[in-house]
């Protein structure tokens, strides 16, 4: 079971130059809110914008991370190449 | 037919369903449970959501067939339940929905008008209703 910090850090490795917060929050371990600020973001949208962040995590969403909610928002930044 | 081939046959059948699904409701929602017992707390949310705004919609409950929110999944590049699907394309999951109704958008791509009261059920922590075998 992954923790909020492992998933904060996980996003932060996918998108370079995020501002992300991650909390659980049922405290149970598998259920997460995430809050991802990104220059990868500018010009998505939101749905696109949440897509990339599930792709991070692949198959595990909805198995060992039950519930991964969203916030998401485009930053000025360097965007990264992904 | 082998296993394999009545698996993948009934497997595309399952697809061609859910799609024509999603073609002809104008708006639908896949979720975990149904609108009168949601089985988690994010369809419960998107559902009363939809529900504040008056706005009929189809329903369809993926804990009956674990296939379900394969093949969806495959078809919407969406990993998570529920999904809304608005005139055949995909809006979000609990989120997005969420979102939208709250700066009045969902309300604008329904056609309906905003709602002055916020929507009945708004869980604070979802532990309460969230079906942990879901």
């Amino acid at each position: 079971m992954p923790t909020a910090q492992e998933i904060k850090e996980r996003i932060e490795a996918a998108l370079p130059g995020s501002r992300v917060e991650v909390e659980d929050f049922t405290g149970g371990g598998d259920h997460f809110r995430a809050t991802v600020e990104s220059p990868a973001f500018v010009g998505k949208s939101t749905l696109e914008q949440h897509r990339m962040v599930y792709a991070i995590f692949g198959a595990e969403i909805g198995g060992p991370i039950h519930a991964l909610s969203l916030k998401t928002k485009a930053i000025e930044g360097e965007p990264t190449a992904r | 037919m082998s296993t394999i081939e009545l698996d993948a046959q009934e497997r595309q059948e399952l697809r061609e369903q859910i799609e024509k699904a999603i073609a002809e409701h104008e708006v639908i929602l896949f979720m975990k449970g149904t609108p009168e017992l949601p089985a988690c707390g994010f369809s419960a949310r998107t559902v009363a959501i939809l529900q504040a705004l008056g706005k009929p919609f189809a329903a369809v409950d993926v804990l009956v067939d674990p296939r379900i929110r394969e093949e969806l999944s495959a078809i919407s590049n969406w990993p998570t339940i529920p999904q809304l699907f608005v005139r055949g394309e995909l809006i979000g999951g609990c989120d997005i929905a969420t979102e939208l109704f709250e700066s009045g958008e969902l309300a604008r791509i329904l056609g309906v008008e905003q709602p002055r009261e916020a929507p009945a059920e708004q869980p604070s922590g979802l532990t309460q209703i969230e079906n942990r075998l879901g």
